[in-house]
C-alpha cells in the first residue's frame, strides 16, 4: 500500500521536526557535558595543569569502552537506565537520553584532541603571567581551540542525524522511523527517497552552519 | 635581586635521571642585563624557568628580592609571576586574540578596570612601536613584530624582572638587532632587570653586562662580559668567543702572505685607553718601520673598545725588533707563527 502524499506530507514535516528536535537537544547536552569531560580529560593528563592520574585514567577508560559500542546495541543496552531517568523508552525524548550520552563521549574525545593541538608554549606563557588553572581553561584553552571545536561539533551533529535514524528504529520517532516503517517495511520507495533527500539536506545545512561559524572564529 | 643558591634540577626521563641544572649558584643584580649562554641542552632553559617556578628545583634555593620561592603559596606565586615578565623564542602569543588583546591579557587576569587596560595597552604598543597593529591578529605579523607584542605583553604588569627564553633565536640578524635595542631600552628607560638565555655570543656582547656560561647543567664561567670576553678561561667559552671574533686569519692565508714576503706578522690586541692614542703610527714612525694591517677588527663591548689587529711590519730587521719591543710596553703584541711546512 502506497502512501497518499496529499496527506502524508504532514507526517514528513512532523518527522523532520522530530529529527531536528532530537539532534538539537542531543547536541546541546552532548556539547555541554562533552566539553566538560574533554576539558577534564585534557587538564588531568600527565604534565598538564591539573595532572591527576586517577581522574584521567577513569575518564579515558569509560570513553574507550563506550565509544566502540554500535549505537543500536548501546541504545537497547541502556533501556533500563533510560526508563529510570526519562520514565519511558519510547518517543523522541526517550531517544535523546542515550544519544546525549553517546554524543558526550564523542565530543569529549574531539575536545581533548583539539586541545592537544594548542601550542603548549601558549599555556606556559599564561602560567608565567600568573594565570590560575581555571583562568587557563576559560581564557586560553577554550578560546584558542574554539574554531576547531566548532568543526568537531559539526562532525558530531552529523553523526547524530545518523543516530536519530537508528533511534527511530526502536520507536524514537523522526525521519528514521518514517523511512523504516513506510519505506522499508511497506516497500514505498517514494517515502524512502523523500526521507533520504531530507536527511541529505539536513546534513548539508548542519555542515554549512558549522563551517560558517568556524570560519568566523578562525578568521582564515 | 635573583639569587640561585646551589640549585639543581633533575628530570626523570624514561627511568633515567637527567641533571638539567647542577649546583648552580649565581646572583643577578638589580639593573643587570644578565646573559646565560650555552649550547643547546646545556640547561639554560631550565635555569630560566626556575626563576618563575615553571620548573621547581630538586634541591637548592631560588630567591627573588630575598623571598624564597619555595615558601610561597600557589596564590602568592601567581602574584609574584605577575612581577616577572617572560618572552619566548616562539613568541607564544594567543592566536585567538588581537595584538591589543594579547597585551591586555595579563591585565585582565589581574582584574584591572577596562579603561585602565585600554590606556595601558595603547601606551605599551606605543613603546614597542606597534600602535598601528593593535587590531591585527598575531598571524598577520612578522617574527620581529610578534616578539614586540610579546615584550609589550610581558611589560603590561610593570614587572621588575624580564626573563627572555632565546628571544631572538627565531629572528633574522637585522630583526635581532632591533629586538636587542628594544630590550636595552626596557632596561635603561624602565629600569627592568633582564635575565636572558641564548646560544648566540653576539647577543651577549651587544647588550649584556654580565654573563654566565653553562655546559652540562653547570655554570663554567661567570663574570663581567668584558672580562670573560677578553680573558676566557674555559675552552667552551673560547669557542663561543671565536664564533663572533675569529682572531686570526686561516693558516692557508697566513702562509700565502708569508711566502709573498710578509716575514714579520704580529697580532696586536688592545682594550680601552690604548685605542684612543695613535700608538702604532707614533712608534713605527720613530723607528722608520712601515706596517700594513692585514686582518683585524675593533668591537665595542659594554662601552669599551676591544681591538684585535694582525699587522705585517716592513723595514730593517733590527728596527722592526726595536719597534716591537717598544710596542710591547703599551699593548699586547705577539708574533704570529706561520706554519712553513
Amino acid at each position: 500500500m502506497k502512501v497518499d502524499w496529499s496527506t502524508f506530507y504532514q507526517r514528513i514535516i512532523e518527522a523532520t521536526g522530530e529529527t531536528i528536535y532530537m539532534v538539537t537537544f542531543t547536541l546541546i547536552f552532548g556539547a555541554i557535558f562533552g566539553i566538560m569531560v574533554g576539558l577534564s580529560l585534557f587538564v588531568t593528563r600527565q604534565n598538564n595543569i591539573l595532572e591527576n592520574k586517577w581522574i584521567f585514567g577513569i575518564l579515558n577508560f569509560i570513553i574507550n569502552i563506550i565509544r566502540p559500542i554500535p549505537f543500536i546495541v548501546f541504545l537497547v543496552f541502556l533501556m533500563p537506565v533510560t526508563r529510570t531517568v526519562m520514565g519511558t523508552t519510547i518517543g523522541t525524548e526517550a531517544a535523546i537520553f542515550p544519544m546525549a550520552i553517546m554524543a558526550t563521549f564523542s565530543v569529549a574525545r574531539i575536545v581533548e584532541q583539539n586541545l592537544m593541538s594548542i601550542d603548549p608554549g601558549v599555556i606556559e606563557a599564561s602560567k608565567a603571567m600568573g594565570a590560575s588553572p581555571l583562568q587557563i581553561v576559560f581564557t586560553v584553552l577554550i578560546p584558542e581551540a574554539l574554531g576547531p571545536l566548532v568543526l568537531g561539533l559539526t562532525f558530531v551533529s552529523i553523526s547524530l542525524i545518523d543516530f536519530s535514524a537508528v533511534a527511530g528504529y526502536v520507536g524514537g520517532g523522526g525521519l528514521g522511523q518514517v523511512a523504516i516503517t513506510y519505506g522499508y517495511q511497506r516497500f514505498d520507495t517514494s517515502v524512502m527517497i523523500v526521507t533520504v533527500v531530507i536527511l541529505i539536506i539536513l546534513v548539508q545545512i548542519a555542515q554549512w552552519i558549522g563551517n560558517t561559524i568556524a570560519k568566523k572564529l578562525m578568521r582564515r | 635581586m635573583i639569587e640561585f643558591l646551589d640549585v639543581s634540577k633533575t628530570f626523570k626521563v624514561a627511568k633515567r635521571e637527567v641533571h638539567a641544572v647542577k649546583n648552580v649558584s649565581l646572583t643577578v643584580n638589580k639593573g643587570d642585563i644578565f646573559g646565560v649562554i650555552g649550547f643547546s641542552g646545556a640547561g639554560k632553559s631550565t635555569l630560566l624557568r626556575l626563576v618563575n617556578l615553571l620548573e621547581v628545583p630538586t634541591s637548592g634555593m631560588v630567591k627573588i628580592n630575598d623571598t624564597d620561592l619555595a615558601s610561597l603559596s600557589a596564590k602568592d606565586l601567581r602574584q609574584l609571576r605577575r612581577k616577572i615578565g617572560m618572552i619566548f623564542q616562539n613568541f607564544n602569543l594567543f592566536s585567538s586574540r588581537t595584538v591589543a588583546g594579547n597585551v591586555a591579557y595579563p591585565l585582565k587576569l589581574e582584574g584591572v578596570p577596562k579603561a585602565e587596560i585600554e590606556r595601558r595597552t595603547a601606551e605599551l604598543l606605543e613603546f614597542v612601536g606597534l600602535s598601528d597593529k593593535a587590531k591585527n591578529f598575531p598571524e598577520q605579523l612578522s617574527g620581529g613584530q610578534k616578539q614586540r607584542v610579546g615584550i609589550a605583553r610581558a611589560l603590561a604588569t610593570n614587572p621588575e624582572i624580564l626573563i627572555c627564553d632565546e628571544a631572538t633565536s627565531a629572528l633574522d640578524p637585522e630583526t635581532t638587532a632591533d629586538i636587542l635595542k628594544l630590550l636595552k631600552r626596557v632596561n635603561d628607560e624602565l629600569g627592568i632587570t633582564v635575565l636572558l638565555i641564548t646560544h648566540e655570543m653576539h647577543v651577549i656582547t651587544t647588550i649584556c653586562n654580565r654573563v654566565a656560561v653553562m655546559e652540562n647543567g653547570e655554570v663554567i664561567e661567570l663574570g663581567e662580559v668584558l672580562d670573560v670576553f677578553t680573558k676566557p678561561q674555559h675552552p667552551t667559552t673560547q669557542r663561543f668567543i671565536e664564533s663572533v671574533n675569529k682572531d686570526l686569519p686561516s693558516a692557508e692565508l697566513l702562509k700565502e702572505w708569508h711566502d709573498a714576503g710578509d716575514k714579520h706578522i704580529y697580532q696586536v690586541t688592545f682594550t680601552g685607553g690604548a685605542t684612543n692614542q695613535p700608538v702604532l703610527s707614533q712608534v713605527t714612525q720613530k723607528y722608520d718601520v712601515h706596517f700594513n694591517i692585514v686582518y683585524g677588527s675593533v668591537r665595542e663591548i659594554q662601552g669599551h673598545l676591544l681591538g684585535n689587529l694582525v699587522l705585517s711590519f716592513k723595514g730593517d730587521q733590527d728596527k722592526v725588533a726595536k719597534a716591537i719591543q717598544e710596542l710591547q710596553a703599551i699593548v699586547d703584541i705577539k708574533e704570529v707563527i706561520v706554519d712553513e711546512s
